[in-house]
């Protein structure tokens, strides 16, 4: 851990910090603050405010981290990545964590040696496509020129989806949404294709979203999630139990609302082990006892995250479906803590 | 054993290596070299202990892996199923594309400009002024942005032009000009020689060589004419016998095989048929025509500027018509200055030609340095080729200018 | 004749026929008209054509413009007061005008410390600008650079305090030495800096500000226009002093490190500034010490820096070739050593010919700041692509964003051009 003593004294300008060694607990809690990676602005996940305040569900993520570790949900610094920076970010430990809607794949957890730590959103990519042009399945798309976001795994899994189908297209890699959809509304593309979570973050901003429609096929799977550098498996803990922490919360009914309440004590150990009034949960992960319970109170569980960013009530107006509790028929499930 | 009287002997002592000339030199790149090689020895040191923390390693290995992708345009064949590799060639294919197109047309934007400042129309001149200056000032990025959101709002989509209320039409019938790209009619040949991809090939192989021909024999008759004028001093004319050589076989040949011409059609989604230039390429290859454009216009106006007065006045008082003291006399004076200039903008053109993937044009950036980057994650590997391929296009392009500063230098005597 | 006459009364005027005025066609705005605009019939062609391109382009554009609106709180609410009539939305400019200035994240109460660096630089600029100022400015030019660290960063003034005493220390250590001998002098002077820097490094307290006017700001907060400004100005300045180093080098004596010197120069000239900025935002941390990562806003100042420098250095070598040889005949003649005739007789040359050049260098390299958006960072261009135009409000706001950033770019650009132009008159020593 020797520094030069002159990059020492601009680490206290603020113009180098942070630093990546293995033990990534002790840098946040040296620094103070949680670097987390988060996109560079896709409303709803990941995107600054009016204020320059960011917001999202990812962001949201990233203060129950911030909460669990430090205790205080603002020491966040959102550092925006790229699709091409993202990795490169992480791995050079610019930032602690990456919570930028990334798909988790195989060759992305093995050959760049990253450790998804779980999902917080399963998506899936999607189409969307003008009313006008009669569309009702993505095998109608023969010909079409189609719009996209690169930087996911988008590229790939449309040319697999043509393929298979032995369909015709013309892609339009694009480098932002903002950009891809002024494509998208002039007609310079017939379809517009990302993830689903992203096409209907998309449509809501649109002057008429009742004029496009999401096409029902969506040709992939993506797991989103957190992820951490190989190696460190004690951070990778924290994020990963942080995670489900929210998730668990959301499962035993608790909310911001009555964690309070429920933090006295109650009648199920569960609880009680969550919110560390019983057991040693959090000395395990060398936090304190109330690491899960301040998580939950930086934005509340995984359901009211959920709610508050992309939910139903909001612009973007996601129906949980796949990400639903277990117990409601979705795929959102997290051990049990014990 | 040296004796004082003796003559100072050439004996080495070590402060002569930095106070004497001879050995002060040899001293500093010597240690030049060492500060080199330990900096890069540094830095060589930090990258593998940076990769072996987190288990990576550099290999190139990804190249030969399917790149999995499409590419909305190349310019050889490509499917998703090719390589990364390929994927990289279609990118510089597409890049070399652009950056020549650009090239050409910049020049012509720029001669044009530049001339037209210069001119004694007020108003003209006052317009390209302000076309240079907006064009100079404004970064290149923002103007790229700018012409591809033009592009994208003026001109209408596909879906336009179709049904009954179609609220464009295409232009005279046979072209369409959308936000996707220009169709134009495609020629080709029904009695060729042979419907088959290869017999294609024949075809516009002997166009190619028929324009060859002309080209020599136009070239044979311009020299026999100035042959005729050197020993009579009259020049028969050649329009006539140019034109017809450069046309008539062509004529011919366009009949014996059957010229015809497709006509875009709009089927589906899209315009089918004829030749498609695409929409992101149009905006790369406009916008930076027209930015560099500005900078050759400058360079072109210096360049005329530069000769002086009294060449145009010597000229004139040796009886030079003014139309060839301009090409005989201006012109050549003229090129010296312009051409060194004119050619470090191209090279300015290749390297801005790496910012297409702001409109989605598939270039180098894009395909090696953008989607495989992404996809593959190797970083370093691909941003290194990257690096690689402009250096290779600067070099080259860069010994053409020396090639051509060394043949027009003054001959100093 | 015959004289009957002779003795009638001769008419000879007296007084002068008061000269007639021109024709009407060959003066005043008519004659004007006549030779500027159609003085043959080509020129009346491209005249009426120029005239039908300013008619297209300003009945486009002049409705829009004057028919915009400044306050609205988003696009829709806008697109619904302008109810279908053309006009522009300026209101997203009135909303977010400090985001697109100072970037999102830096504290609004806060804005008045980079316009005053801002408004400073002015002052510090122009003594270097302008050869007619006192020099005692210059003084102040110095000093700058901590000033405006500190107004933008803020955090301990120690930080800023310990860099200047760090040049001081090595500034002295010159002018006690380089009388002697250069290399002592300059090489002394950086080992003073370095003591002094090691030494304070130690002794400053590290604690960051996080409250008050001062408080401390990191670097990946600054954004917006003063984001592109910092760049342009930073690099511009640094990569001077390592142009003319690189311009020396190309042109030494000694193989070695001319050849060092031409590889980089043509190795940096030969790629794109954004493959540099890929290089800053996905390589370089793998070059650093696995320990300390350097970063975003610091690795693209260092790789920017290095690319103006090389082109400043093939600027700089321009105007070293211009020289006569008899400059360099005579320094030698006169028995200077190689620095001290650089010093003394060839670089103050070389470098007033070269200077033209080098704004234009610093004019192009400015524009090129706005490449940073590519690899995330919210510059001007970075804060429309990316959080203005992503955000709910204002999704669709294309035209009014660029025309801004492009007003605000043709403003600094153009004036930096016209003072180039001046300059370049002023140095015109020339007679024509």
């Amino acid at each position: 851990m020797k520094k030069s003593v002159f990059l020492g004294a601009l680490t206290v300008a603020g113009l180098a910090a942070g630093m990546s060694a293995a033990a990534t607990l002790d840098d946040v809690k040296a620094r103070g603050t949680l670097n987390c990676g988060v996109t560079t602005g896709l409303v709803g996940f990941a995107a600054p405010d009016a204020s320059g305040e960011w917001e999202g569900f990812d962001v949201g993520v990233c203060r129950a981290v911030a909460a669990a570790v430090l205790g205080d949900s603002n020491a966040v610094e959102f550092v925006p990545t790229t699709g091409k920076t993202r990795f490169t970010a992480l791995a050079s430990g610019e930032i602690d964590m990456l919570a930028r809607n990334t798909t988790w794949t195989f060759s992305r957890d093995v050959d760049l040696k990253f450790e998804f730590v779980g999902v917080n959103y399963y998506d899936g990519q999607g189409f969307m496509a003008p009313k006008e042009l009669g569309v009702s399945s993505a095998k109608d798309l023969d010909g079409a020129t189609v719009c996209i976001q690169t930087g996911t795994t988008t590229e790939l899994n449309l040319a697999d989806f043509f393929r298979a189908n032995n369909i015709s297209y013309e892609p339009v890699p694009i480098e932002t949404n903002a950009e891809a959809q002024q494509q998208y509304l002039a007609g310079a593309c017939d379809v517009f294709t990302t993830d689903a979570s992203g096409l209907a973050a998309t449509r809501a901003t649109f002057e008429n979203p009742g004029d496009h429609v999401l096409l029902p096929e969506i040709v992939s799977k993506e797991p989103l999630g957190p992820l951490v550098r190989h190696g460190d498996n004690e951070w990778g803990d924290i994020v990963r139990w942080t995670l489900n922490a929210l998730i668990t919360a959301e499962e035993l009914g608790v909310t911001s609302a009555n964690i309070g309440e429920l933090s006295a004590g109650t009648n199920n150990p569960e609880v009680n082990r969550l919110l560390g009034t019983e057991g040693e949960l959090g000395g395990m992960l060398g936090l304190d006892a109330a690491w899960a319970k301040n998580a939950i109170m930086a934005g509340g569980n995984y359901g009211e995250i959920f709610e508050k960013n992309i939910g139903e009530n909001t612009p973007i107006g996601l129906a949980r479906g796949l990400n639903a509790m277990w117990t409601e028929g979705g795929l959102i499930y997290s051990p049990p803590f014990r | 054993m040296t004796i004082l009287t003796d003559p100072p002997k050439e004996s080495f002592r070590l402060s002569m290596l930095l106070n004497d000339t001879r050995y002060r030199s040899l001293t500093f790149q010597v240690i030049a070299a060492i500060a080199l090689a330990f900096s890069i020895l540094y830095l060589a040191n930090n990258l593998a202990r940076n990769l072996a923390d987190q288990g990576l390693s550099i290999s190139f290995a990804f190249l030969g892996a399917p790149a999995g992708y499409d590419i909305n345009q190349r310019l050889i064949e490509y499917t998703s199923q090719s390589t990364n590799l390929r994927a990289a060639f279609v990118g510089i294919l597409n890049t070399l594309l652009v950056a020549f197109l650009a090239c050409v047309t910049a020049t012509i934007f720029g001669v044009l400009a530049g001339v037209l400042r210069l001119s004694k129309n007020w108003l003209v001149a006052k317009i390209m002024a302000f076309y240079v200056e907006i064009f100079r000032n404004i970064p290149v990025l923002i103007w790229i942005i700018i012409i591809f959101t033009i592009m994208t709002a003026v001109l209408p989509g596909p879906r336009a032009f179709r049904g009954d209320d179609a609220t464009a039409s295409m232009f005279l019938g046979v072209s369409a000009f959308t936000n996707r790209g220009i169709y134009i009619p495609g020629p080709y040949f029904t009695r060729g020689f042979g419907a088959a991809e290869l017999g294609a090939v024949w075809d516009w192989v002997l166009v190619l060589g028929l324009l060859v021909a002309s080209f020599f024999g136009a070239r044979a008759v311009n020299a026999r004419a100035t042959r005729i004028q050197e020993a009579t001093g009259i020049r028969p004319a050649t329009l006539t016998t140019n034109l017809a050589i450069w046309f008539g076989p062509l004529i011919v040949v366009a009949l014996a095989l059957g010229l015809t011409f497709e006509i875009p059609e709009l089927k589906g989604f899209n315009f089918k048929g004829g030749i498609k230039v695409g929409g992101p390429l149009i905006a790369i290859w406009f916008a930076l025509s027209i930015y560099t454009g500005a900078f050759i216009a400058e360079n072109v106006r210096a360049g005329i500027l530069a000769v002086s007065k009294g060449q145009t006045e010597a000229a004139a008082a040796l009886g030079i018509r003014p139309g060839r003291i301009m090409s005989l006399v201006i012109l050549p004076q003229a090129l010296r200055v312009i051409i060194p200039p004119l050619i470090s903008n191209y090279l300015n053109i290749t390297k801005n030609s790496s910012l297409a993937i702001l409109v989605g044009y598939a270039d180098v950036t894009a395909t090696l340095g953008g989607i495989t980057l992404n996809q593959t994650g190797r970083a370093i590997e691909c941003v290194l080729l990257l690096m690689l391929f402009y250096l290779v296009i600067s070099l080259l392009i860069s010994g053409i200018i020396n090639i051509y500063n060394n043949s027009v230098k003054l001959k100093e005597r | 004749m015959s004289d009957t006459h002779s003795q009638s009364v001769a008419f000879v005027r007296t007084e002068d026929v008061p000269p007639a005025p021109p024709p009407a066609n060959a003066t005043g705005p008519v004659k004007w008209i006549k030779d500027n605009l159609f003085a043959t019939p080509a020129n009346s062609v491209l005249t009426v054509i120029a005239l039908l391109v300013i008619y297209m382009v300003l009945s486009g554009t002049l409705p829009w413009v004057f028919n915009g609106i400044w306050d609205s709180p988003s696009l829709a609410v806008c697109r619904e007061m302008l109810n279908g009539e053309s006009g522009a939305c300026f209101a997203v400019l009135t909303e977010r005008w400090n985001q697109l200035l100072f970037g999102f994240k830096y504290p609004s109460d806060l804005y008045w410390r980079p316009a005053l660096a801002f408004a400073l630089l002015f002052v510090a600029a122009a003594p270097v600008l302008f050869f007619d100022l006192p020099r005692k400015i210059l003084i102040f030019t110095g000093l700058y650079p901590f000033i405006a660290y500190y107004l933008i960063w803020g955090g301990s003034i120690f930080t800023p305090l310990l860099a200047l005493a760090g040049f001081v220390a090595g500034g002295y250590v010159y002018q006690r030495f380089v009388k002697g001998s250069f290399a002592v002098g300059f090489f002394g002077a950086i080992a003073a800096a370095v003591l002094v820097w090691t030494i304070g490094g130690f002794i400053i307290p590290s604690s960051e500000i996080t409250e008050g006017a001062m408080q401390s700001v990191q670097s990946r907060d600054l954004g917006g226009f003063m984001l592109n400004m910092m760049l342009g100005v930073t690099c511009v300045s640094l990569s001077l002093p390592i142009g003319i180093a690189l311009a020396l080098g190309r042109q030494s004596s000694m193989p070695i490190i001319k050849y060092i010197c031409v590889v980089f120069i043509e190795f940096i000239r030969g790629v794109p500034l954004i493959t540099l900025l890929f290089v800053a935002s996905v390589m370089l941390s793998y070059f650093f010490p696995p320990e300390a990562t350097v970063d975003l806003f610091l690795r693209v100042v260092i790789m920017i820096t290095i690319f103006s420098a090389a082109y400043i250095a093939e600027v700089v070598r321009g105007g070293l070739a211009a020289l006569p040889k008899g400059q360099y005949e005579a320094a030698d003649s006169l028995g200077l050593d190689y620095t001290q005739a650089m010093r003394l007789i060839i670089l103050p040359q070389a470098l007033k010919i070269s200077i033209p050049g080098i704004v234009n260098v610093s004019v192009g390299l400015f524009k090129d700041t706005t490449l940073v958006s590519v690899i995330s960072m919210f510059d001007m261009v970075g804060m429309i692509r990316g959080p203005i135009l992503a955000s709910t409000e204002w999704n669709g706001v294309y035209w009014e964003l660029f025309a801004f950033a492009a007003l605000l770019f043709f403003i600094v650009c153009y004036g930096i051009s016209q003072y180039s132009q001046w300059l370049e008159r002023r140095l015109a020593t020339d007679h024509k």
